[in-house]
């Protein structure tokens, strides 16, 4: 037997033990509603959550490319990304799996017999990590743009259109100086 | 000092709020907060206590008797709304509400489940109107009002978009909506509101509407959609503005007449009409139907409002016609009649094509556009070629005002499968009464509170994706311009590859009219499904 | 806190009771004085609450619509969930308080999905809600044989069928057993769901332990410690024609168990519970959502300072005229 029939045969208690770490760092009411409520549309993030630690767990025990991998973690950095989390906050979570496997194992591990094996699973976990990195920094870079383009569409409008439109100037004489860039759009 | 662990690294913003809520202070943080009202924007309008303040500071320069403005203002409240006092004394906390805030579902603050969002204040009323607040304090769960207790219903109050999806679930009705109306109503009064709605309040107020679009601007943008129609259909299309006589007021959002893809609504609503060849005008003060007062206060709406009926009455118009968009038809459909009504000089809509009565708008004699178009596509009016949006394989997203503020669900649906071949509802419980807001409702569509915004909508937008992946969804409909304005970002980062349309774009792209040249694109100026390429021969 | 704050209070409570009749002897004052000051308070509180209640205007109509509104006679519209007449506010409201028709909304996808057993979920809720709220009733009103001679028929129907296995002498009530399962359910759940707990207050415990004793006291009277139902009723016709007597022998366990009820009557008015005459009142439901078709008027709707076209053509006028615009004055 090698450590990836042990990680298959333990799977559902990795992943459980997994995801209960990563939900834990949520106050216990939330962490709560994403561990109970299984409905997608209900709790996306519970289920995303769970979504992608079957997904990785699955990827990592078939090796191979790191972009098959990048999915799944697409999906949960995107949501770290704009919740409160710092970036080490974010990736976090993978390092997580080593010391659930590590647990999980303990048994088999004190055999010595996977020394090597686990060895190469954990430098992939390293690996994950740092692209996960790099998608979280994307995530952050979008969200500038997002704001940015927010922004920028106004303005592109307002300079076909400038000084058509004016705001409530400073004082309330008349039409201010101050008219285009911050004007709203909603309706 | 030694690295952290993992799993304490994880854990470091997130202390288990193991005191209980009422200890914990609120932790502004960035993204989550829109900045603070400027003076200018309350001057202009009269509102309270105008000054340069901002939400990170430490004092935020209130009145010297704050607290007693706010709790007189507080008691003042509580005997004009029944549904405020009600909503303050019965709950029992059941938790049916918790998971049902876009908020909590994406971002899961605890004080974003409804029930906590309204103990806030709860809490506050309990202690100084109530007897048994008073004397047992804290085990009747009242609490002092203090400045950090302020501030928290400012933050909370401020992340609330009003969407009535808790009062759905509520076995007694409460509705969080009516209680962060009234908060925010209160927060007023120390002059605690945000720049993103105080502007456009004053804006509206000056103008007519809340982007300050003068007169003469207005003309300019519906000049650029006649050239625009004109090249895309060779009709050249005459609206007419402020004109009396017209028999009826057609009033939309300012928000589409001048933000993609909100202007492309009103481009279809004007293929439209002149399509039927209906006796209309467009008002330049009566020029917006949203009304951003509906978020500070009641009478700062009602202020806001009264430009619509008073254009009409001086137009001598019989009906009034409003176009998409959420809150305005929340604000219409419930309250308009009450606060203007009887609006005896005008008449019961009857539309001029079919000869429909509205019998359901009877009284207060505005049509929503929707109703309209669905009743001429169902008595055959329109001659109409859904082919043209084959390009699209469309999802709608319902707004929550006017499915949970007035029902309208089958409309648009209906005018949707009219105009295009390809439409595919969300899953069920993300739709209809039950539908997800777009997470920036209520004035809270500002850019500095993006990740807020991210958050909330991730449950629409989760919607939208499961759609995407399974249908292949790539238009995302809506009936609503703060969704147009919001919904494309949202689609964004969520879901790239699904942009936003107005019912009637699609419309308008669906229409055959009398007389148009051969169509190659649709107006947005993309090429017609079958047609790519044809404009270079 | 709250917790431990209400089971505390409730227990003293039940020492008083214990300790003023079995020391003190205080029959009288426990038997009648109490049970007709808790029955006074619980009456005036309740009618000065609803009064205060009704006192207050509703400015607004604004019921949240849960269907398809009345538009068309070609589109099907929902007319319980989005009512447009009285009657259908009658059966939402209807539906509302007697099978909880909005908590059991909860319920519906979830069922879908199949049976999971998850302590956040509603259906559970929904279902112990009405278990606790219905069973509650049918115990209030078998008590009513204490009230009457001869005893009304339908709690004589209600005590057979309640009865329906004839297990145990005396006969096991169903709806007893029902009763107290409900309300360590609803208990167990605010202590154990986290979001639950988290928003608990003691207002929300002491209830529910007030009700369990009661539960619990009224148990062990029936089914293990044998009281002295002729006394009991002789005390309770006593009560209700004003002529109150004490007859001997009636165990303590009795005056517990009516002190603790009297408590709930006296708490009743000043707490949460008042949502049992709240909920017919809310605004969100008891109304008709007809507001186009039908004027709804504001007692204090008030004149308020608009802009008016006037004002706007004065300041925009030049600009109007350059483009052509209509104006009122030149």
């Amino acid at each position: 037997m090698n450590l990836k029939d042990l990680l298959l045969e333990k799977k559902s208690s990795i992943l459980k033990r997994w995801f209960d770490t990563i939900v834990a760092s949520y106050p216990p009411d939330t962490s709560n509603f994403f561990k109970s409520n299984h409905n997608q549309f209900a709790n996306p993030v519970g289920f995303t959550f769970s979504e992608v630690i079957h997904g990785l767990f699955e990827e990592l025990l078939q090796g191979g490319d790191p972009e098959r991998y990048f999915p799944y973690l697409n999906d949960i950095i995107k949501i770290k990304a704009v919740q409160d989390f710092s970036p080490s906050q974010s990736v976090s979570f993978l390092f997580l799996l080593k010391k659930v496997v590590r647990e999980e194992l303990r048994k088999e591990l004190q055999r010595n017999q996977f020394q090597d094996e686990l060895l190469s699973l954990e430098s992939e976990i390293d690996a994950l990590a740092l692209l996960a990195f790099d998608i979280f920094m994307q995530c952050r870079e979008k969200i500038y743009e997002i704001r940015t383009n927010e922004a920028r569409n106004m303005m592109f409008r307002l300079l076909k259109r400038a000084n058509l439109v004016c705001e409530i100037p400073d004082g309330n004489q008349g039409l201010g100086e101050e008219t285009v860039l911050t004007q709203k759009i909603e309706g | 000092m030694a690295n952290p662990k993992p799993e304490e690294l994880i854990r470091i913003n997130h202390v288990p709020p193991k005191q209980a809520w009422m200890d914990t202070r609120p932790d502004f943080r960035p993204g989550m907060f829109c900045y603070a009202s400027k003076a200018k924007s309350l001057e202009y309008v009269g509102m309270p206590n105008p000054r340069q303040w901002s939400v990170k500071d430490e004092d935020w320069h209130l009145p010297e008797n704050w607290q007693e403005i706010f709790i007189e203002g507080l008691r003042e409240r509580v005997d004009k709304y029944r549904s405020f006092r009600l909503f303050l004394d019965i709950c029992v906390r059941c938790g049916a509400c918790a998971d049902k805030c876009h908020f909590y579902i994406g971002g899961g603050d605890p004080k974003n489940m409804p029930v906590l969002r309204a103990e806030l204040l709860r809490s506050v009323y309990r202690k100084y109107c109530t007897t048994s607040g008073r004397i047992m304090g804290k085990i009747a769960g009242a609490r002092e009002l203090t400045i950090d207790v302020l501030k928290e219903i400012w933050y909370y109050a401020y992340q609330c978009t009003e969407c009535r999806r808790c009062s759905l679930f509520c076995p007694y009705g409460i509705d969080t909506a009516e209680i962060t109306i009234l908060a925010r109503e209160l927060l007023n009064l120390l002059g605690l509101n945000i720049d993103w709605i105080a502007g456009p309040v004053a804006n509206c107020y000056r103008t007519g509407n809340h982007l300050g679009l003068q007169p003469h601007t207005i003309k300019d943008s519906f000049d650029m959609f006649i050239d625009d129609l004109e090249t895309i259909t060779g009709i050249k299309v005459s609206p007419t503005f402020n004109r009396k006589g017209a028999e009826i007021l057609v009033v939309i959002p300012s928000g589409s007449m001048f933000a993609d893809p909100g202007t492309f609504t009103t481009m279809g609503e004007l293929l439209l009409f002149h399509e039927l060849g209906l006796d209309y005008t467009w008002s330049t003060f009566a020029s917006e139907g949203g009304d951003f007062g509906f978020f500070t206060t009641n009478e700062m709406a009602k202020r806001l409002h009264s430009k619509i009926y008073a254009e009409a009455k001086r137009l001598k118009v019989k009906w009034i016609l409003g176009g998409e968009c959420g809150h305005m038809w929340r604000v219409w459909h419930q309250y308009h009649n009450t606060w203007f009504g009887p609006v005896d000089y005008l008449e019961e809509p009857v539309s001029p094509i079919t000869g429909t009565r509205f019998e359901n708008a009877k009284s207060n004699k505005t049509v929503h556009i929707t109703e309209f178009t669905a009743d001429l596509i169902k008595n055959g009016k329109l001659n109409l070629d859904p082919k043209r949006n084959d390009n699209l394989i469309v999802t709608y997203h319902d707004s929550c005002n006017t499915s949970r503020g007035m029902g309208l669900l089958e409309e648009p649906r209906f005018i949707i499968n009219n105009v295009c071949n390809n439409f595919y509802e969300m899953p069920e419980n993300t739709i209809r009464e039950q539908t997800f807001c777009c997470g920036s409702g209520s004035g809270l569509n500002a850019s500095e509170n993006m990740e807020q915004r991210l958050r909330g909508g991730l449950p629409r937008a989760n919607a939208v994706r499961h759609v995407h992946k399974k249908y292949g969804v790539n238009m995302l409909a809506c009936i609503c311009a703060i969704d147009r304005a919001v919904l494309p970002p949202l689609m964004d980062y969520w879901v790239p590859g699904v942009a936003v349309t107005g019912v009637h774009e699609m419309v308008g792209n669906a229409l055959i009219m009398k007389g148009e040249r051969k169509r190659t694109t649709n107006l947005r100026g993309e090429p017609l499904p079958g047609m790519e390429g044809e404009e270079d021969v | 806190m709250g917790l431990l704050f209400s089971f505390f209070a409730v227990a003293i409570l039940g020492v008083i009771a214990f300790v003023g009749v079995r020391s003190i002897h205080l029959h009288y004052f426990f038997g009648v004085i109490i049970p007709y000051l808790a029955f006074a308070v619980f009456i005036v509180g309740i009618a000065f609450r609803v009064l205060k209640w009704a006192r207050v205007p509703v400015p607004f109509r604004i019921p949240t619509t849960a269907g398809q509104e009345k538009s068309f006679p070609w589109i099907k519209s929902s007319k319980i969930d989005n009512p447009f007449t009285s009657f259908g506010v009658i059966i939402r409201m209807a539906l509302e308080v007697l099978v909880f028709r909005s908590l059991f909304r909860n319920t519906k996808m979830e069922l879908r999905d199949g049976p999971q057993f998850t302590y956040g979920s509603t259906k559970w809720l929904w279902m112990a809600g009405l278990a606790f709220h219905w069973t509650f009733l049918v115990i209030l009103t078998r008590h009513l044989r204490l009230f009457f001679e001869p005893v009304p028929f339908f709690v004589e129907i209600l005590e057979t069928l309640d009865g329906f296995f004839q297990v145990g002498a005396p006969v096991l009530y169903i709806t007893d057993l029902i009763f107290l399962g409900a309300v360590t359910f609803l208990f167990l759940r605010r202590v154990i769901i986290p979001q639950v707990r988290y928003i608990s207050l003691a207002s929300d415990y002491f209830p529910l332990f007030l009700i369990g004793a009661i539960g619990t006291t009224g148990v062990l009277m029936r089914y293990f410690l044998k009281t002295d139902v002729v006394g009991i009723k002789e005390l309770m016709m006593g009560l209700i024609t004003f002529n109150p007597v004490i007859p001997a022998g009636i165990g303590t366990i009795f005056y517990i168990h009516l002190f603790l009820v009297s408590a709930l009557f006296a708490y009743f008015p000043m707490s949460k519970l008042m949502h049992m005459a709240g909920v017919f009142m809310s605004p969100t439901r008891n109304l008709a959502n007809n507001n186009r078709a039908a004027l709804h008027a504001n007692p204090w709707n008030y004149p308020v300072k608009a802009h008016t076209y006037e004002e706007y053509e004065e300041e925009f006028r030049d600009k109007m005229k350059s483009v052509g615009l209509p104006v009122e004055k030149e």
